[in-house]
């Protein structure tokens, strides 16, 4: 059985958001890039495990992105994995990166697809389902299980209010949150194997993309926090009724 | 011409997120000339469903199949391109959910139709289609343009006020032919949290950290959100220590909320934490350290020990509804 993961590189979650040219893009100066945590600590992990529980045989790490996300690709190689791809794009979208991993991955022909829920930078939460439409499978998202039997996938997703375990056949494209791996942090020997396995690079066709962004904001700061003495909650109350008007 | 918009329903009744993103279905139809076509899947009473016409849908499309009453995401998919073509419709809306988020991106990439995830703002027509979305986990905003013919947009729950009209929407029965693969998810089971708002649509928050100190000290944190009719949370290393169910950990790794109140007590407002919640409307913290970051991010603050005020802070939320009944 052939695995993908999707891995995506995002700014490290403490980065401090600060904006350049007029507000129309995001100075990387200084921001660490690191593999989108939903990526690395559920859909990498999960795919290791079921490395090595035996049920499956490769493990593909993909992401899009220029020469400057080989560092975050090879980290996450370092965990685990027999092959890396980068697709050569500087991809603006969710559309365009489905599209180009889709294109990549007709090619090789996987059983199971993983990606994290989201990435962290613009939360769109697309690729998985776009790929699933894309390469004509069924998508699960909001996974918190996944277990793997023949051909058949029994995951445990988020519902509204609750969980639900569902089947499917593969192929199959799943989106992981919280509960799909135990976390894990890569050992040296990890590190070492890293360097000798394969980095393909992947010159895609050309996709475009279907959205654009203008420009960026950053929040407007708290016009000042209200302090309440922890002697007089019935002030606060009075407030989140009278002035916040939530209760 | 016709804006499409998928409208979810449990138990009978169709949600008030629903209501949400009909009445903003109605706006763009508004500022595009055009009317509203909401899109029901499933068993739902007709009457039910005329009361759409309250917040601006002229038409429901209703697809009366019983297995609808389930998301399936290539049937749902199916379904509301079988609407669009009928009403030659351009713009498809849902909500920035669970059932959306696994919807609208395939009608995206079926449709090579821009989508804008999380949409906070009507489109500017202005500039092209902009609409403004939380990028960075709330540390910024983006002003994004579908370029594409075809848009797709979910819109983020709780973001805009309901104003219920007058109206009622008349009713047709849309077929689709469906195929083999639009059902090839099977659910086996669903299990829902009992006697609990579910987190992801609570008005009103309680969310406790590693400041609560136990497990033991959680009655406290229940005790004032069975007060207010909120639902509770947790930060992470609550969670990752078995404090608290893994559903209730919010932040970066763990579930969103956008409530109009969320009580952070004794969190320490990591940015990873805030990444979870600052969507929220109004942020209350009560923390003993009165340097805690959660503090910046606050509207209204408490320095205390927690195991202290939150017995006094439910007992004066007693003594406010006794006083407002
Ligand atoms: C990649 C990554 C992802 C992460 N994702 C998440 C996430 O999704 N969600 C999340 O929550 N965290 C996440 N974290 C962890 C986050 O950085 C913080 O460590 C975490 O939020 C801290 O939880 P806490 O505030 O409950 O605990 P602490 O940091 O231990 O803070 C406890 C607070 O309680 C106060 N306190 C102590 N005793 C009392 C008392 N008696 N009364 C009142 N106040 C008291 C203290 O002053 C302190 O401010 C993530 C971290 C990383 C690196």
């Amino acid at each position: 059985m052939k695995i993908l993961v999707c891995i995506s590189q995002v700014p490290d979650t403490s980065t401090k958001i600060v904006l350049k040219d007029n507000n129309t893009a995001i100075n990387n100066q200084g921001v660490t890039f690191v593999i989108n945590p939903y990526d690395e600590w559920y859909a990498l992990v999960r795919a290791l495990e079921l490395k090595e529980a035996g049920i499956a045989s490769d493990i593909h790490l993909v992401t899009v992105g220029k020469a400057d996300t080989e560092p975050v690709i090879r980290k996450a190689l370092a965990l685990g994995g027999d092959e890396a791809i980068r697709i050569d794009a500087d991809s603006h979208d969710p559309y365009e990166t489905a599209n180009y991993i889709a294109e990549y991955a007709k090619t090789v022909g996987y059983d199971l697809i993983l990606c994290g829920k989201e990435s962290i930078d613009y939360n769109n939460g697309a690729v998985g389902a776009m790929l699933a439409e894309l390469l004509d499978t069924d998508y699960i998202g909001f996974a918190s299980d996944i277990q793997i039997e023949g051909n058949t996938a029994t995951v445990k997703r988020e519902i509204e209010g609750g969980e639900e375990t569902d089947t499917c056949s593969l192929p199959v494209v799943i989106a992981c949150q919280k509960g799909v791996a135990e976390a894990r942090i890569p050992n040296m020997r990890g590190i070492m194997a890293a360097r000798t396995r394969p980095l393909k690079v992947v010159t895609p066709g050309t996709v475009g993309s279907v959205t654009e962004i203008l420009s960026y904001e950053l929040p407007p700061a708290k016009a000042g926090i209200k302090m309440v003495s922890a002697d007089n909650m019935d002030e606060l109350v009075e407030l989140l009724h009278a002035e916040a008007k939530v209760i | 011409m016709s804006v499409i918009v998928l409208v979810e329903h449990t138990e009978g009744n169709i949600k008030k997120k629903s209501l949400e993103a009909v009445q903003y279905a109605a706006g763009i139809a508004q500022k595009t000339g055009t009317t509203v076509s909401a899109v029901v899947l499933g068993t739902l009473a007709d009457s039910e469903m005329e009361n759409l016409g309250q917040y601006g849908a002229q038409k429901v499309l209703h697809v009366a199949d019983a297995r609808l009453d389930e998301l399936h995401a290539r049937a749902y998919t199916s379904a509301l391109i079988a609407a669009a073509q009928k009403e030659g419709s351009k713009i498809i809306i849902a909500l920035h959910d669970i059932n959306g988020r696994a919807v609208a991106p395939r009608l995206s990439a079926k449709l090579k139709a821009g989508l804008v995830a999380g949409a906070l703002s009507y489109p500017d027509l202005d500039k092209g289609f902009v609409i403004k979305k939380a990028v960075f986990s709330g540390k910024a905003f983006a002003f994004v343009n579908i370029t594409s013919d075809v848009k797709v947009i979910t819109l983020m729950p709780n973001t805009f006020q309901l104003n219920k009209g007058e109206g009622k929407a008349t009713i047709e029965k849309l077929d689709v032919n469906f195929g083999d693969k639009d059902f090839g998810v099977k659910v086996k089971e669903v299990n829902l949290i009992k006697g609990e708002i579910p987190l992801a649509d609570a008005q009103l928050v309680v969310s406790g950290g590693r400041g609560m100190k136990g497990p033991e000290n959680w009655g406290l944190i229940e005790d004032l959100a069975k007060e207010l009719g909120a639902g509770t949370a947790c930060s992470r290393p609550v969670a990752d220590a078995h404090w608290r169910p893994h559903h209730e950990h919010v932040g970066q790794t763990g579930g969103t909320v956008r409530p109009n109140l969320y009580i952070a007590v004794g969190i320490s407002g990591a940015i990873q934490h805030l990444a979870g919640v600052n969507g929220s409307k109004t942020i209350v913290v009560i923390n003993k350290d009165p340097e805690a970051p959660f503090f910046k991010a606050a509207n209204y603050g408490v320095v205390g020990d927690a195991l202290e005020i939150l017995p006094r802070l439910t007992e004066a939320v007693k003594n406010f509804k006794q006083n407002h009944k």
